[in-house]
């Protein structure tokens, strides 16, 4: 157990809030296969010569593989839950998510989602030459508030990114902000609008410690609002603080799924024993 | 392999026990994740975004030059200077200005006119590959892309439009009523060229290879346009049929119109034919069909 997870269990004792009593479904995953084409992956000499051999010859390019990458997942997520998706890297977990954001096309399979499941993650950048101010404006603006709402909400969510807590940062190109800036005032955006379907990956980690507090008080907030909240997360303590269940994915299929505690726990052996 | 826990919720009679996964969403209204919305429901959403459009292309602006000293003079210096490049090669070393009065307002209407189309090409091409950042991270409709990089070139040839008009006056030519016509011409054309740069957005996110061609078909363009000398003088000199397709160019319309509503020396008779009605339907077509034609991979931008 690291130094984080110990502060996390003292400083939020009360775990996370408790299952939903009505089920009414927000997301159905239906025997889902993604598979990604990558270009440019072990090209072969990749000199001009090869490469016009290889068209003249109609050979397909080397440097196309395919990777399959989730290999028919099912489950079913319902209003108020807080679904947490743990596994070790490359187990299918932030491809999940971005099917479920409508980004990623199933090779097979389906996903049903009510409205526009919004996906939140650490290396989706805004715009980088812009001031962290303008980010804001134009975040809010893209996601359909009016000029109105924006002006309503902006010290909300500058206040909750913490970007001024050091300084006028928020006057500042985004490009000059440490990533976990840039990180914290992209959750910020996003999270001022309330969503049906809020999927989180990683965000979380990359803030300091009053902001894991901040955004997982709003996790919760967004819960109450009847939404949806799927959090990946390296993070077994920030796991159980936040989710209700947990969906352990490896090589791309369900390892086990239900309440947080008995899968954490499992993975936990799992890890401990490999 | 896979442990599945009993849920907290058994026990409780499910109503919902025995439906596939299919008709479970069907019964809560559930769809397909990341499907495409109808053409009405996009325009609503597209219009629902007029704000972020506009802020958008203001901030393009704002960054496009803040990394250089002299900052938005830029604005005014490059079309300036690109039109003083083709005022050395086509007036002073190949004396191709010869027969046309007025030649450097002629120029400079033509570099700056077919440079707003050039944009649209050239921006509209990368705007879905150079935003992916913002694409996967925020719901919006893509065609908010396209349409913001074309009014930021807009905003940018007004600035263009005013050192225009500054070079028709100093070359003696007087202001006439034909200059509202301006407003006009350039409603038209930027219908055009928004068709045209969703178009192109479309064929840059599914083939990477188009911006590397791009500027060699943009450059042969250009020189059918019209941009340097008068076009009908080659056109009379070729049979019929592709005298008549150099004069339906859009791009050579649209700079003959601006020629015409700016320089009083330009007489309409010079005009290619029907040449209203060609802007007219060119903007019709560009704009309509880029923005239907955009709209068909809606759900695809961004993906892999």
């Amino acid at each position: 157990m690291d130094d984080q997870e110990m502060l996390d269990s003292v400083l939020e004792p009360q775990g996370p809030p408790p299952p939903p009593t009505e089920k009414i479904p927000t997301v159905i995953v239906d025997n889902m296969h993604i598979v990604y084409k990558v270009y440019g992956a072990g090209a072969g000499k990749g000199s001009a010569t090869s490469a016009l051999s290889r068209i003249v010859r109609r050979k397909a390019s080397p440097a196309l593989t395919e990777v399959h990458a989730v290999k028919g997942i099912s489950f079913t997520a319902y209003k108020g839950e807080a679904v947490g998706l743990i596994g070790s890297n490359g187990s299918g977990k932030s491809t999940t998510l971005a099917a479920i954001a409508g980004l990623l096309p199933p090779a097979r399979g389906a996903v049903y989602t009510d409205g526009q499941p919004a996906l939140l993650g650490v290396n989706a950048a805004l715009m980088n030459d812009l001031t962290g101010e303008r980010n804001v404006v134009l975040g809010c603006l893209a996601m359909g508030m009016t000029y109105a709402e924006v002006r309503e909400k902006y010290q909300d969510i500058v206040d909750f990114s913490g970007i001024n807590d050091k300084g006028d940062f928020i006057s500042l190109p985004m490009r000059t902000y440490s990533s976990g800036m840039g990180a914290r005032l992209r959750f910020a955006i996003s999270a001022a609008r309330s969503h049906d379907v809020l999927m989180i990956d990683e965000a979380l980690s990359t803030g300091d410690m009053a902001f894991r507090k901040r955004s997982e008080e709003r996790i919760r907030e967004l819960r109450k609002e009847a939404g949806t909240v799927f959090l990946v997360s390296h993070s077994n303590s920030t796991i159980r603080e936040t989710c209700n269940r947990t969906i352990w994915l490896e090589h791309g299929l369900i390892r086990a799924d239900g309440p947080t505690e008995d899968v954490v726990k499992e993975y936990e052996d799992w890890t401990n024993k490999r | 392999m896979s442990t599945v826990f009993e849920q907290r919720a058994a026990g409780v009679a499910d109503p919902d026990a025995g439906l596939g996964p299919a008709e479970l969403a069907a019964k809560y209204g559930l769809t397909i994740s990341g499907r495409r919305p109808s053409l009405a429901e996009y325009t609503r959403q597209v219009w629902q975004r007029r704000y972020f459009i506009g802020a958008y292309a203001t901030a393009k602006l704002m960054v496009q030059y803040s990394s250089s000293k002299l900052g938005q003079v830029w604005q005014v210096l490059t079309p300036l200077l690109n039109a003083a490049v083709y005022f050395l090669i086509f007036d002073l070393l190949l004396h191709v200005s010869k027969g046309i009065p007025d030649y450097i307002p002629y120029l400079c209407t033509g570099v700056f006119v077919f440079q707003f189309t050039q944009a649209a090409v050239l921006s509209g091409t990368r705007s879905i590959s150079d935003n992916l950042g913002l694409i996967r991270a925020l719901h919006f409709p893509r065609a908010a892309l396209p349409i913001a990089f074309t009014v930021n070139q807009l905003q940018q040839l007004v600035v263009s439009m005013g050192v225009l008009g500054v070079i028709v006056l100093v070359s003696g030519l007087p202001v006439t009523v034909n200059w509202l016509l301006i407003i006009p011409v350039l409603l038209l054309q930027s219908t055009f060229n928004a068709g045209l740069a969703m178009f192109m957005a479309r064929i840059g996110a599914k083939t990477s290879d188009m911006a590397q061609l791009m500027p060699f078909i943009i450059r042969t363009w250009m020189y059918l346009s019209g941009v340097f000398w008068a076009v009908d003088s080659v056109a009379s000199k070729l049979p019929h049929w592709a005298g008549t397709l150099i004069e339906a160019n859009p791009a050579l319309i649209y700079i003959e119109l601006m020629r015409y509503s700016l320089m009083d020396s330009v007489p309409a008779s010079s005009l290619p034919h029907h040449v209203w009605i060609m802007a007219a339907a060119w903007a019709v077509i560009g704009g309509l069909g880029g923005y239907v034609f955009f709209w068909k991979a809606e759900e695809e931008y961004g993906r892999g």
